[in-house]
């Protein structure tokens, strides 16, 4: 990374402009994609599509009044927001959209900035981001942004640990703790032998480290705070949980954190498991379609493709009760990838060709026995068991009649004639409301 | 970026690394004097949290880039985080009491307070004054890299006492796990047990009829009627008086215009 500074300014700036972009399009996206799933139209009044809805509706809440409850603590208050922005920006900085690109005869990286352990800047981000929720709603000095920001504090500690466990192994895997160079180790196929044939597989880390994949996946939703796992703001238990307090300009930073927070987790795992930038396809088919900005297509491609996933999740799933979220991270992500990464690091060794026979059968053998015995004593749900009598309850349930006869409400005696008067005369009925006045 | 930054600095005589220095130098300080003097708990835990970014910044700027965000996200991210969940569950206007139990109480803590910081001071000053600072050669040089350095440091060197270190923890977490279970009274119950307590003889299973139901009237002062026409004590406040309207009052006032 040796641009001057120019190209640092613009590269800076351009990574602001297509984050906000991306939230604009994303908070539209969301909305249509849910209004088709729910079969109906969604916004569509703003611009071609309703594409100009986020906009009109970033520039409502910017002219709204600004009000600050009185038991708010007035400092606090005001950093949250801007924590949880800055922070949601930042961490875009170190994510590679492309390779080296000629830019006015200067050659540099479609890359803000990149160094020995640039995968921990996003890590390290996001786990201050969490900062602006919690400290939103302490701050509020109200019950329910309180009771948000627990849960936020809880939930992102808690998903925080099987995520750096899934990137964990991505580290393992690669040797590098860098963006870039994890997307260039992801270039190279995996040679593997079955029987004698050789056959290549795709060195996307989502093939070799398909569990990571998955947890990774689902963390990222709860750190994010999406549904299903939106819990901090679950709109039918807490209002609008942490943000309850917040208005104007102040609420839009939140949502535009969320939305960034999004943008920037989709990249992240695009990065560490999707290839990056690299085409969806083996190089051999089209020589460039990994030089150039050419790249820049299949980034955001897979990006889009992820918030798909997200818009995907909100419309199909609801929302987790609270301990069942956190029996989720805590018995069943966290094990499981502790138990994945030592299965990962003991094949490792019993792949490698340099170590003698006796110690590599020794761990791939401890291997498969650990994933044997985490199937085995995998905890089960316990059966459902027929009743041996139906249940009558504790002095019989107050169950209706079997000849109960409905009686009439007594509103509809008061405002309705009988059926029978019902038919209309000269064709002005009983109904007509503006007749009897 | 910021190490570009620091060489072109460098190059014009001043260094990077003493400029960021003396801009986050006094916000370290500022966040420790903070912590000691803030009245608020979470506003001490804030300005700790911000003493810890501020070192974590320093890491990387002495080249140590891994350590300076693991600290970030160790220090910052998880156990700030902790600390501040165990502060709000305390509610936020829990401040600390400035009532002097001892006599004298805090001019001694101030006097002792600075004597500990001086001997600290003194020993350190004593320590390092005369030291030349060199990094390791082998990361200096790039021959192994940052973080190969300090796992071969963790994992050889000071394995022992990072394994007692780590036992330590399980056992204390462990230990503060056993004395904050408290077993549940009685056994779990289901679904069919609550349904049965809630249509037990004597209790009402639905929800409370809420003001003004069955009523013609939307008044929080209008009774709910029961389907038979007479009136739900429940619904009754307690603090509306009850009283019938007179004939004149209950009359149409032709406040509408549109019946007179």
């Amino acid at each position: 990374m040796n641009d001057p500074i120019w190209l640092m300014l613009v590269k800076g700036v351009l990574v602001f402009v297509v984050l906000v972009l991306l939230v604009l399009f994303t908070i539209w996206f969301e909305r249509r994609v849910v209004a088709i799933m729910q079969v109906r139209p969604g916004p569509n009044r703003n611009g071609p599509f309703g594409l100009l809805q986020s906009l009109a509706d970033g520039l409502k809440l910017a002219f709204k009044e600004d009000v600050m409850p009185r038991t708010a603590d007035k400092v606090v208050f005001i950093a949250a927001p801007v924590i949880a922005v800055t922070c949601a920006f930042t961490a875009f900085a170190v994510i590679p959209f492309g390779p080296e690109v000629n830019v006015f005869g200067i050659e540099t990286e479609l890359q803000l900035t990149d160094f020995e352990v640039s995968v921990l800047l996003i890590l390290a981000c996001s786990a201050l981001g969490v900062y602006g929720i919690v400290l939103a709603g302490w701050s509020s000095g109200s019950t329910y942004s309180l009771l948000g920001a627990l849960r936020a504090a809880a939930q992102v500690i808690s998903y925080e640990i099987a995520l750096g466990l899934a990137v964990l192994t991505v580290f393992f895997q690669s040797q590098l703790m860098s963006t870039g160079a994890i997307v260039e180790a992801q270039a190279q196929g995996l040679p593997l032998t079955f029987g004698g044939t050789e056959i290549t597989l795709p060195g996307w880390y989502f093939i070799i480290l398909a569990p990571s994949f998955v947890i990774f996946v689902i963390s990222m939703v709860g750190e994010t705070n999406r549904a299903p796992f939106d819990l901090p703001e679950a709109e039918s238990e807490l209002v609008a949980g942490f943000a309850t307090e917040y208005s104007s300009l102040k609420y839009a930073s939140f949502f535009l954190a969320e939305y960034v927070n999004m943008v920037t987790m989709s990249a992240l795992c695009v990065t560490l498991f999707l290839g990056g930038w690299a085409a969806p396809f083996p190089a051999s088919w089209w020589p460039g379609a990994n030089e150039g900005f050419m790249p820049l297509v299949w980034f955001f491609g897979k990006v889009l493709a992820f918030l798909f996933f997200y818009v995907w999740l909100r419309g199909t799933l609801p929302r987790l009760r609270y301990d069942q979220f956190m029996r989720l991270g805590w018995k069943v992500l966290v094990p499981v990838s502790l138990v994945w990464l030592m299965v990962l690091a003991a094949m490792n060794i019993g792949l490698d060709t340099d170590n003698d026979l006796p110690t590599r059968i020794a761990f791939a053998g401890g291997a498969a026995i650990a994933v044997m015995a985490l199937i085995f004593f995998w905890p089960s749900r316990k059966q459902y068991e027929e009743p041996a009598e139906p249940d009558t309850g504790l002095g019989g349930f107050p169950v209706p009649p079997l000849d109960l006869a409905v009686p009439p409400s007594p509103r509809s005696l008061t405002e309705l004639e009988p059926a029978s008067t019902a038919v209309p005369v000269n064709g002005s009925g009983p109904t007509d409301k503006g007749e009897e006045e | 970026m910021m190490i570009d930054v620091a060489q072109t600095v460098a190059q014009n005589g001043i260094s990077g690394e003493s400029v960021f220095f003396w801009i986050l130098a006094p916000i370290a300080l500022g966040g420790a004097m903070g912590l000691v003097l803030a009245r608020s708990a979470i506003h001490a835990a804030l300005m700790l949290a911000v003493t810890m970014l501020c070192l974590a910044v320093f890491y990387i700027m002495q080249a140590a880039p891994f350590l300076g965000f693991v600290q970030i996200m160790v220090y910052t991210g998880a156990i700030m985080m902790l600390f501040l969940f165990v502060l709000m569950l305390f509610g936020r206007d829990s401040k600390d009491s400035m009532f002097e139990t001892l006599r004298g109480q805090r001019l001694f803590a101030v006097l002792l307070g600075i004597g500990m910081a001086a001997l600290l001071a003194s020993g350190l000053a004593r320590a390092v004054s005369g030291m030349t600072i060199a990094a390791d050669p082998r990361w200096a040089t790039g021959a192994q890299s940052n973080v190969e350095a300090i796992a071969e440091a963790l994992f050889s060197t000071y394995l022992f006492p990072f394994e007692v270190m780590a036992g330590a923890l399980t056992v204390a977490a462990v230990g503060a796990l056993m004395f904050a279970h408290v077993a549940k009274k009685g056994g779990h119950r289901g679904q069919r047990e609550h349904s049965r307590e809630r249509f037990a003889p004597g209790s009402y299973p639905g929800p409370r009829p809420g003001p003004g139901v069955f009523a013609n009237s939307d008044s929080t002062a209008t009774p709910a009627l029961r389907p038979d026409g007479s009136i739900e004590p429940a619904s009754l406040s307690e603090y509306v008086p009850p009283r019938q309207l007179t004939a004149a009052e209950a009359a149409p006032k032709h406040t509408e215009g549109r019946d007179a």
